[in-house]
């Protein structure tokens, strides 16, 4: 495979002592899409922020972050910031706050156009439009004069990705950029991530909560849980036949259209950062838990060609879903489709 | 944004009259002019003539027609002390007090804003710490107090200044800096948490996530966000310009509308007190209504008509 973009190694992220990211190595290889997926507090965010540098300094950062060969976490700042919006982008969940109330579109997509491609003057002007037609915004030229609160959600996100393009970069991380937006909005936004990558030739890393989405979008997953890679591998077959129970335990979450099929949630709630609990983390939700599960973590390994599985009984049969909850339905582990 | 205007500018004339009335009744309910300005040993007949002369022995409400109808019609009334216009009487003391509350206003911003925004840019580092300490100490002592301790140690025991009266630039250290210090704690905690609150927005991540440098990303970002609520504070204190010194003006002697003030109430100099109070009523309002038109100048999302609340 060819080298790839982006390397994170053994990346670690800490909060006051309590730690978010615990050990993420993942790469990202030119032009691909990489989905990264997880439940909430799985530090799916928190991995691309330390990586480009924009936690609060309060965050305890450790680890590589290759891009070239350079460690963007050792490099000195000015030249993270020439990296990020110039060969790295990033897109937000909620487009609404994410964008400078008080400042014009003009001003804000001008100010990437300044920054990373040297433009000025009339030639800013000239290239925000073009990126306004390109993200789909109709009007372009008049939009430029608008105030995000005067645009819908879906159009204030377009904004976002146009100045998230606008310095041309080789990545743009998205996260959840779908998540504040209405269901038809939401595929058209994924239509146009996928549409400009074609078009652009541009990686991406799509954050979701929603699998359906990375399973459209993406060309490999990770799947994160407190804040570990738990599984890596090309989309289809981790989906098929995912090689760990956590990644089983969200596919068996996914509605169904079948509705005589009931909806198994995972049992208990993701662990407190600051009482990890002793050996795999999933171990306490896990169907299949058994002592050699509260040894060390498992660490991330090989299963198949491309695939990766951090669990300690690799042979597991999943095909099937686990073993349903007890007779005696437990309210919090079990919710009707 | 002209109807919002319009609208803000009735709010303000009803907020003068009210000031103007309850003025008006606040000081005829309270002991009695024409003994306090003539003396308790004067005879009758005088005080009769006295309270004939100015209409204080017609009815109440007969009074209170009478002088708003003569303030509709540009007439403040007469000084019952001196029987000259009050409206005279009090601009001729603006000057003094402008020439303490302007240089305490330009000390208060310089020092509050500016300190306000750099411990805001350095949270939790000593500065910080520091600069809250301090802003903390100046906000909560009264300023009666600061003006003692600055008195005590700058004229009493060093010597270095007047310890009142004026004349030279050095009779106004003192009084301007008792003004300005409080003004500019109170304005340097205000300015730090509006930029506090400021630099957690996401779209200051955002800013960042483009790639502009942290100067480019505060200036550009952050300080035009953080001046809106800024502005309302500053607009308070340059509708204090005429009404704020009215202690320091007593502790230094400096005779300023505000000890004006404090001598006229004592005398129930009716006339007076009334021109004060709708000159710092009349000021506070205007002020108001300049911090709304900056609101909308500043913050796009008010300037169509609709109105966030506040
Ligand atoms: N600024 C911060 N200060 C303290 N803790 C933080 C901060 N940002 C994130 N965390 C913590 O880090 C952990 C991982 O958060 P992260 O935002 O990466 O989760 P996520 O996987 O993106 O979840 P979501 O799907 O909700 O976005 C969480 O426990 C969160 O509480
Ligand atoms: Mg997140």
């Amino acid at each position: 495979m060819a080298a790839p973009l982006v390397r994170i190694e053994g990346l670690t992220v800490a909060f006051d002592g309590a730690p978010a990211v615990r050990g993420v190595d993942l790469a990202v290889h030119p032009g691909e899409a990489v989905g990264i997926v997880g439940e909430s507090g799985s530090g799916k965010s928190v991995t691309w922020l330390a990586a480009l540098r924009l936690l609060p300094a309060k965050a305890a950062v450790a680890g590589r972050v290759l891009l070239d060969g350079r460690d963007l976490l050792a490099l000195p700042l000015p030249e993270v910031e020439a990296v990020r919006g110039g060969r790295i982008g990033m897109i937000f969940q909620d487009p609404a706050s994410a964008l400078n109330p008080v400042l014009r579109i003009r001003r804000q997509l001008g100010e990437v156009l300044a920054r990373h491609r040297g433009l000025s003057g009339a030639a800013i002007a000239a290239e925000a439009r073009r990126l306004l037609d390109l993200v789909g915004i109709p009007d372009a030229a008049r939009r430029l004069d608008s105030y995000p609160h005067e645009m819908s959600g879906g159009q204030n996100q377009r904004v976002m990705i146009a100045m998230a393009i606008a310095g041309q970069p080789d990545l743009l991380v998205a996260d959840e950029p779908t998540t504040a937006l209405d269901v038809t909005i939401q595929a058209q936004i994924l239509d146009l991530l996928a549409a400009l990558r074609r078009e652009l030739g541009m990686a991406l890393v799509l954050i979701s909560h929603d699998l359906g989405v990375v399973a459209e979008t993406c060309d490999r997953v990770a799947v994160m849980y407190a804040g570990r890679v738990v599984e890596m591998g090309p989309a289809e077959p981790l989906f098929d036949a995912p090689r760990h129970p956590y990644t089983r335990g969200l596919l068996d979450a996914l509605p169904t259209l079948d509705a005589a099929e009931r909806l198994v949630a995972i049992p208990g709630v993701v662990p407190d950062p600051r009482a990890m609990p002793p050996g795999c983390a999933f171990a306490p939700r896990c169907a299949h838990a058994a002592p050699v599960c509260l040894g060390a973590e498992p660490a991330l390994r090989a299963t198949l060609p491309g695939r990766w599985s951090a669990c300690a009984r690799p042979d597991l049969d999943l095909a099937a879903p686990p073993p349903r909850p007890p007779a005696t339905p437990a309210p919090a582990a079990e919710a009707v489709a | 944004m002209l109807r919002y205007l319009a609208v803000r500018a009735f709010r303000a004339a009803v907020t003068i009259a009210l000031v103007v009335t309850f003025a008006f009744v606040v000081l005829r309910m309270s002991g009695d002019p024409a003994i306090l300005i003539m003396g308790p040993e004067v005879p009758p007949e005088a005080l009769a003539a006295f309270r004939r002369a100015w209409g204080l022995d017609q009815p109440i409400w007969v009074q209170y027609v009478r002088y708003f109808g003569a303030i509709l019609n540009g007439d403040l009334g007469m000084s019952m002390r001196d029987n000259r216009p009050a409206i005279e009487m009090v601009a001729e003391r603006i000057p003094a007090t402008l020439a303490l509350t302007v240089p305490a206003l330009v000390l208060k911003l310089a020092v509050g804003i500016p300190l306000g925004v750099w411990a805001a840019l350095h949270q939790g580092t000593g500065f910080d710490r520091a600069v809250m300490v301090a802003a903390v100490f100046g906000f909560a002592i009264p300023s009666f107090v600061l003006a003692l301790v600055l008195v005590l140690v700058f004229s009493v025991d060093l010597g270095w200044l007047p310890s009142g009266g004026q004349g030279t630039v050095a009779h106004m250290i003192l009084p301007v800096l008792t003004l300005g210090l409080g003004g500019a704690a109170a304005l340097a905690r205000f300015t730090r948490s509006a930029m506090l609150e400021v630099l957690g927005r996401p779209y200051i991540r955002t800013a960042s996530a483009k790639g502009l440098p942290w100067a480019a990303v505060v200036r550009g970002h952050a300080l035009p966000n953080a001046a809106i609520p800024t502005v309302t504070l500053v607009g308070f204190l340059v509708g204090s310009l005429i009404a704020g010194a009215v202690v320091v003006e007593s502790v230094f002697s400096w005779p300023g509308v505000g000890r004006m003030l404090v001598v006229a109430v004592a005398s129930r100099d009716l006339a007076i007190v009334q021109c004060i109070l709708l000159l710092v009523a009349a000021t506070m309002v205007t002020s108001n209504l300049v911090v709304d038109v900056l609101y909308g100048v500043l913050d796009p999302r008010l300037r169509h008509g609709a109105r966030a609340a506040a």
